[in-house]
């Protein structure tokens, strides 16, 4: 289909959807991609925040260069986010986009071969000039070559038409520019049936600061809007049939907002002190971010000079009696590992959370990889246990920095909460949760000096917490070995062996809070995938698929990746095969065999990228034949 | 539950002593230390259980140990890292580091620099015997140029720095610099340093008797000490010398030692020592005297008052809930665009 030319900009405020058809979809996946500096986040951003409000079920996935402006044009400079929102549950971003709006060369070449056959993209013509060719790497110009045959293709000058709508708002020719990203928006709430004064006012409130910036990109994005609508670019509009979604009231969360919210909730129900020290490092940084902004609740951040300050000051408020916390990503892990093994020396509560990213090294910062499950577990000098769970979406986030709080505290261990590129960024709608409902989190600290022993345990081998500045209690503790009752310095071989054991057996003990392994789908058969962290979306729905095809098909999602739920083992041997996907090469497989001597089989995916639903819907298929 | 209560005060030095054995080398300067901080501590009246002492790791790093207070030896070169979350978490407790120059300035070097810069509400004692001695003998930051030890057989090639320096020029509050052996000397500059609000370095030269005995005898040795030593006193000249017959002048930004009654100098030419001026530039120069051309500075450096990073972070929150209530979970939790699905 050849492109059409670009018709005038249309008044606004006419009534939209006039002379279109309408069709009507399930399930749409949508991908906006453009210079890391046109603003594709917040379109994106805002196009969700539109579909969240109609009460479809969605989720999203940034995918955006670690340059914060990379150089305009260039392929490894394009930004994108896709968004998948439903009449069902969706569980990920989606696979193949039905549709690609393209704000330049680059943004196309980078993303067109991931376009589903047929789709629609539609491409800001008015960038693709023969320089912007030139460095994605075009000989021609594809939106005239006929190459896109196989598609929809819509071209129009979003950023001539965008210039044009902006005239007469006072912003400069430099802050029209950046308007487009608004227009292109304007466009697609038109396509997709969303409305428009919803959006305007947000506009207004977003950039109230700056009046004129608001008018312009309400200009922008009325004209976008009112474009759809006149054009006859689009014979056809689409409407998404609304998800029969569990009543309540609902928000939409990244990752890493939601464990901000989960550790300020753990702080509110216990009545004690949150302290994050934290250093910023991408993509955890958000969580620092959101902390900072409750003190008047009683949270305490301190942005510290490094990544071992930060984790340091955590474990010596928690000596304080305060709810330690500290986050990072991979590389600030690794610095962190010394302070970890001093928590579970001392026999401290601490969270530490670590939003994973591609790595070694610095990496790919802005890359979603499951790699450090090896490291969180085993990555500390001497016996190290510490238990570590996984959150598998955005909205899980909540829950498990609740229960990593719970856990460290009734334990007194440092508890590792995995969480990961993919998820810390992503959105899906969250059903907010009943305060009063929440599980009560009770903290007591001891007070009573009558023969007090430093290392007394409890049933569940954890020490008693005291705090500084209680009368009669006072003591030391410290990353030596300690007496297994005194807590004075030991030397003793056979208390050596006794306090590492018993560390060991005291992390080993926290299954016993933990719910049995939960099995989806068949509860025996011809296949059991596993899967831990935010691959749950991608494995649950091929689950479903193949389970919808005839097979016998179990899906576990491990929470607690250490220690192992209760059940685990015996669910391994009640199917044919296992199956093990995993951002990584193969970390997981790697514990299960260990553990219980299965031959599972991995597959594995290290290109910063998350699974799709077709790698795992196929391979399940092959195996369970 | 028996009642729990404080022991009255005022406390004793044999409140703040424990049961375990000290294990310092005997003749250790660290003993002395230790003597004076449970003596000082004692002192101040503050209830016993408020106070807490963290330290990293060296032959310093033991402290907490022989203190019956809460007590926190931590890892290499982290104790002001974890003293500032302990602070933060809980502004109202004494916190007092006890580090090395090996904790403090070369694995620790960081943490150091920062903690001066934010000025936390802690005690610092720098124990500075200008070598590593847990380790058995290798050069530390503090060893002079040239040193020979285990590590640097041909002599070490590292400049030492100066932790008062680098205390100064990072924004410290207060800074001060004593002797072990000279207890009337340390037990009055602790009590200025546990009197000061905010971050106070007290650098103790301290001798190590197993590696590097004698490195202070010049400042200790009856017969050259008179000499060697320039005893800081706020608001007086600096005068030193047998029967204080000498001064530090200072031409523009350079000192000199001028001797009294020759040329017909007097007291009145020598500078008078203000650990309390707004600007640090005087105390800095003050920190680089020493030997071979100039005697060593010892007593306070500076005293400033300025706000404490802790008390910052409480106004903080305070600010927040005035402005926005206390926080309500319900609303934090449901904040921003929502939407009922029934």
């Amino acid at each position: 289909m050849p492109a059409l030319s670009d018709p005038a900009v249309p008044a606004a405020g006419k009534a939209a959807h006039t002379k279109h058809s309408v069709e009507e979809l399930d399930t749409v996946v949508i991908r906006l991609a453009g210079d890391s500096g046109d603003g594709m986040q917040l379109a994106g951003d805002e196009f969700s925040r539109s579909v969240a409000s109609a009460g479809h079920d969605f989720a999203t996935r940034p995918d955006y260069p670690s340059e914060i402006r990379a150089p305009v044009g260039t392929l490894f400079g394009v930004s994108g986010y896709q968004i998948q929102y439903s009449a069902h549950e969706v569980f990920t971003s989606g696979d193949a986009p039905d549709v690609l709006v393209a704000m330049n060369p680059a943004a196309l070449k980078v993303n067109l071969a991931d376009v589903k056959p047929g789709g629609m993209i539609i491409a800001n013509s008015g960038a693709f000039t023969g320089a912007n060719l030139a460095k994605a790497g075009y000989e021609a110009n594809p939106l005239t070559d006929d190459s896109l045959a196989y598609y929809r293709l819509v071209s129009l000058d979003i950023t001539g038409l965008t210039t044009h709508a902006v005239e007469g708002t006072g912003v400069s020719k430099k802050e029209a520019a950046r308007c487009k990203n608004f227009y292109a928006l304007g466009l697609m709430l038109w396509l997709y049936h969303r409305p428009l004064e919803d959006e305007v006012a947000d506009i207004e409130r977003k950039f109230r600061a700056t009046p004129a910036i608001a008018a312009a990109n309400v200009a922008a994005l009325r004209a976008g809007y009112a474009y759809g609508d006149t054009s006859e670019l689009f014979p056809v509009t689409y409407q998404v049939r609304k998800a029969p979604a569990h009543p309540g009231r609902y928000r939409s969360v990244t990752g890493n907002q939601a464990l901000a919210l989960g550790f300020a909730a753990a702080s509110e129900l216990s009545g004690v002190r949150l302290f994050l020290g934290s250093y910023p490092i991408t993509p955890a940084s958000d969580i620092l971010q959101a902390l900072a902004t409750l003190r008047n609740f009683n949270v305490v951040t301190f942005q510290a000079e490094d990544e071992i300050s930060g984790i340091c000051s955590a474990i010596g408020a928690a000596f304080g009696g305060a709810l330690g916390l500290t986050t990072t990503s991979g590389p600030g892990m690794s610095l962190k590992t010394e302070a970890i093994g001093l928590a579970v020396m001392t026999e401290l509560p601490l969270v530490i959370v670590n939003v994973q990213r591609a790595g070694p090294s610095t990496g790919m910062p802005t890359k979603i990889e499951q790699s450090d499950l090896l490291q969180a577990i085993y990555g500390r000098h001497g016996e190290s246990p510490v238990p570590v769970l996984a959150a598998r979406s955005p909205a899980d986030c909540f829950d498990c920095a609740l229960e990593a709080f719970r856990v460290a505290v009734k334990y007194m261990t440092p508890v590792i909460l995995l969480s990961d590129g993919g998820i810390g960024n992503s959105t899906e709608p969250w059903r907010i949760p009943d305060v009063t409902a929440l599980p009560e989190f009770k903290v007591s600290y001891r007070t009573d000096p009558e023969k007090f022993q430093v290392y007394a345990r409890d049933e569940h081998l954890a020490r008693a917490w005291v705090r500084p500045g209680t009368p009669g209690l006072e003591h030391r503790i410290g990353g030596l070995e300690k007496d297994f009752l005194t807590g004075n310095l030991s030397g003793d071989p056979l208390n050596h062996q006794r306090m590492v054991e018993t560390r060991a057996a005291k992390v080993a003990g926290v299954t016993r809070d933990m719910p049995p392994v939960e099995i989806e789908g068949a509860t025996s058969g011809d296949l059991l995938v596993v899967g831990w962290g935010s691959t749950h979306g991608a494995i649950q729905q091929a689950v479903e698929q193949a389970t919808a095809a005839g097979r016998k098909v179990g899906h576990a999602h491990i929470r607690w990746v250490n220690p192992f739920p209760t059940g685990l083992g015996e669910a391994l041997k009640r199917y044919r095969r296992v199956l093990v996907p995993e951002l990584n090469l193969g970390q997981l497989s790697r514990l299960l065999r260990d553990q219980f001597l299965v031959d599972v089989i991995p597959m594995n995916k290290v290109q910063g990228r998350p699974f799709k639903v077709t790698e795992v819907y196929q391979r399940i298929m092959e195996l369970s034949a | 539950m028996s009642p729990t209560t404080s022991i009255p005060l005022p406390l004793s030095k044999k409140d703040f002593e424990t049961t375990q054995d000290v294990r310092w080398c005997p003749g250790c300067g660290d003993y002395a230390v230790l003597n004076q901080v449970q003596k000082v501590m004692a002192g101040l009246g503050i209830p016993r259980e408020q106070f807490a002492v963290i330290s990293g790791i060296g032959c310093a790093a033991r402290f907490p140990y022989y203190m019956e207070t809460y007590g926190f030896h931590t890892i290499h070169g982290r104790a002001p890292a974890l003293a500032t979350g302990l602070k933060m978490a809980r502004p109202e407790l004494s916190v007092w580091v006890v580090t090395g120059d090996g904790d403090l300035l070369a694995i620790g070097g960081n943490h150091f620099i920062h903690l001066m810069r934010r000025n936390v509400d802690l005690k610092v004692l720098l124990l500075n015997n200008q070598i590593y001695g847990l380790t058995k003998g290798q050069y530390s930051p503090t060893s002079e140029f040239g040193k020979k030890t285990k590590t640097s057989p041909l002599g070490s090639i590292d400049r030492p720095f100066d932790p008062v320096g680098m205390a100064l020029a990072a924004g410290a509050t207060f800074v001060a610099r004593s002797l072990d052996v000279d207890q009337e000397h340390l037990s009055g500059v602790l009590r200025q340093a546990a009197q000061h609000k905010g971050t106070a370095l007290v650098e103790i030269y301290q001798n190590c008797v197993t590696f590097n005995d004698g490195s202070y005898d010049f400042l200790t040795d009856r017969e050259t000490r008179d000499e060697t030593r320039l005893l800081l006193e706020h608001g007086k000249p600096l005068l030193f010398g047998k029967g204080r017959s000498k001064g530090i002048r200072f031409r523009g930004s350079l000192p000199e030692v001028v001797t009294l009654g020759e040329n017909g100098i007097t007291e009145a030419d020598c500078a008078v020592h203000d650990a309390g001026a707004e600007s640090d530039a005087t105390a800095f120069m003050i920190s680089r005297l020493g030997q071979p051309d100039f005697p060593v500075p010892l007593g306070v450096f500076r005293s400033v008052e300025a706000p404490t990073y802790d008390g910052l972070s409480e106004d903080l929150s305070a600010t927040a809930r005035q402005r926005s209530g206390t926080g309500n979970l319900e609303k934090l939790l449901a904040a921003g665009t929502t939407w009922t699905i029934t």
